[in-house]
């Protein structure tokens, strides 16, 4: 926001090159690559209560609770857990992050008409089909500690925002459509180059300590085919603000687009709705370009048991 | 595959026996390493290189007063790694440039395979679950981050409680203070190569002199007494 009304950001770049190169010796310029006009901003996002300001009463142990299950949540609500994925796997920063699914903003927009289950969901719902789906596990019942304790740290980090309204930042950004149509073997390569340090060449993710560090992106320890994740513009919307962790909004538009198709050409657990057959099931809950359930990539038919 | 082999049972038996040669001599070859590795380490070799473990300390534990780092069950390719980069220059220092030209490529390898086998220091505390203040900078950052900067915490790469993950994200814990606020400081000033990604370059220009501080504190007091504390990783 700061001077560019009249600073353009190539000016920017090249000062920093300027400044860099002055320095003598051998030294190593930080590779910053300028996001793109289309880049979903963090800046003019709802900002949620600080940390320090969580009551530390009765109703704050919830709240504190709440948090603990979004982080570690195999060590708060493993019972309820199937894979190595912790909510703040996708909902960066315990859940505060613009553009990266944030709670507070999520919590203003139920009770909603889920066209996914066809019918109005209330918050506590939506937060049952996370568990269901992306953490591959069991929905605890509605009133079940963990389902509460998340409310509540969600209804805390909502606090002041108006209820009902989508706020900036909410959920994850919705990219314009690619130039080119999304590309698995491209998406690859994209992978290989700024996704497989950390999460491995076979998506397999990395642990340390008994932890998964970096989450599995596919296979048996990841969200399933019911996630919203698997569904390619939720990913490449996720992507594109947020990866890789630290560097969001680096990667093009269509970067973000082919390895989302990448990612979620796949194979994973099982969605939980299966019919029965993979044609039904893609029909009844997959029937979009946006998913590659039932598609055959490589010579197999993802989502096949 | 287990098929085609399995129609000729001689070749199937023969083609175990290759494999289990094959693992004898990596075991045989491991175990030269190793024993090149700890002459190294532990005596400096004829042509002028000093035993590491006198400034790096008897079990690689590092020297906290002088800042060397700790190199005890530290990743065996990162290490080779920078000992090739402090060869060919890419990485800087005085001390470690002479040292990695004169090992060859077999003595850095072996050294640092060495050193990755001894264990880490005791006590390093891997559950970061437990009530930590905002104001608390160290810890902070350290397991939270600072997402309105767009900081990571350093959790979320070096692993909880900052044991290190996989080959390109070494230990913090119990390094030196010292150590850790000289390579912070080396990629601020550009001096330290920007490693994987060019993701530190990044992180250090969200971090001031304060929160490199913080950090460097948080992490080389992360390590227990040693008389009572579990190795790390034996307790989940």
């Amino acid at each position: 926001m700061i001077g560019q009304s009249w600073f353009s950001k190539g000016t920017l770049t090249g000062l920093l090159v300027i400044a860099s190169g002055a320095m003598g010796g051998i030294t190593y310029a930080a590779e910053g690559s300028t996001p793109e006009p289309s880049a979903p901003s963090d800046a003019k996002a709802f900002a949620p209560p600080a940390e320090a300001a969580m009551p530390t009463n009765e109703f704050g142990k919830s709240i504190k609770l709440g948090e603990q299950i979004f982080t570690h949540t195999q060590e708060f609500a493993g019972k309820y857990v199937g894979n190595s994925l912790n909510c703040a796997s996708c909902h960066l920063d315990a859940g505060r992050k613009p553009n990266s699914s944030p709670l507070w903003a999520a919590y203003l927009v139920y009770p909603a008409y889920r066209g996914k289950n066809g019918r109005v969901n209330s918050f506590a719902e939506r937060l049952q089909g996370c568990f269901r789906y992306s953490m591959n596990g069991k929905a605890p019942p509605l009133g079940d500690p963990v389902l509460v304790a998340l409310e509540t740290y969600a209804f805390w980090l909502a606090q002041g925002a108006p209820v009902g309204e989508k706020l900036p930042g909410q959920g994850y950004p919705k990219l314009p459509a690619p130039a080119l149509k999304a590309d698995y073997t491209r998406g690859s390569q994209v992978y290989a180059q700024h996704c497989a340090l950390c999460h491995a060449a076979d998506g397999q993710g990395q642990s340390s300590g008994g932890k998964a560090v970096f989450p599995p992106l596919w296979g048996a320890h990841s969200f399933n085919w019911g996630a919203g994740m698997g569904e390619i513009q939720n990913a490449a919307g996720f992507i594109k603000a947020n990866m890789p962790l630290g560097l969001g909004n680096t990667l093009t538009d269509q970067q973000a687009w082919d390895v989302a198709t990448f990612m979620d050409s796949q194979e994973r657990p099982q969605d939980p709705r299966f019919t029965g057959s993979v044609e039904a099931t893609r029909a009844k809950y997959h029937d979009s370009p946006n998913s590659m359930y039932g598609e055959k990539i490589n010579g197999r038919v993802l989502g096949a048991p | 595959m287990s098929g085609a082999i399995g129609k000729v049972p001689s070749r199937s038996t023969f083609a175990m026996c290759v494999v289990t040669i094959a693992l004898g001599m990596t075991a045989t070859a491991r175990a030269d390493d190793m024993m090149v590795g700890k002459t190294i380490a532990t005596q400096g070799t004829a042509k002028g290189v000093a035993a590491c473990i006198s400034c790096h300390g008897a079990k690689g534990e590092g020297n906290a007063a002088a800042g060397f780092p700790r190199l005890a069950g530290v990743n065996a390719s990162y290490l080779s790694g920078q000992l090739s980069a402090f060869a060919n220059g890419e990485r800087q220092s005085t001390i470690m440039q002479p040292f990695a030209k004169l090992l060859s490529a077999n003595g850095r390898s072996a050294v640092a395979l060495y050193f990755s086998s001894l264990p880490p220091p005791a006590g390093i505390k891997t559950n970061d679950s437990a009530a930590i203040k905002p104001s608390d900078t160290g810890a902070w950052i350290a397991t939270r981050g600072r997402w309105d900067q767009g900081l990571p915490a350093c959790a979320q790469c070096h692993g909880p409680g900052g044991i290190g993950v996989g080959v390109a994200f070494p230990p913090l814990a119990g390094q030196p203070a010292a150590y850790i606020e000289s390579q912070l400081h080396g990629w601020k000033k550009g001096v330290r190569p920007p490693g994987p990604m060019a993701l530190m370059p990044v992180i250090v220009s969200k971090l001031s002199d304060t929160d490199i501080s913080a950090v460097a504190a948080y992490y080389a007091g992360n390590v227990g007494p040693s008389d009572n504390a579990a190795p790390v990783g034996s307790k989940q």
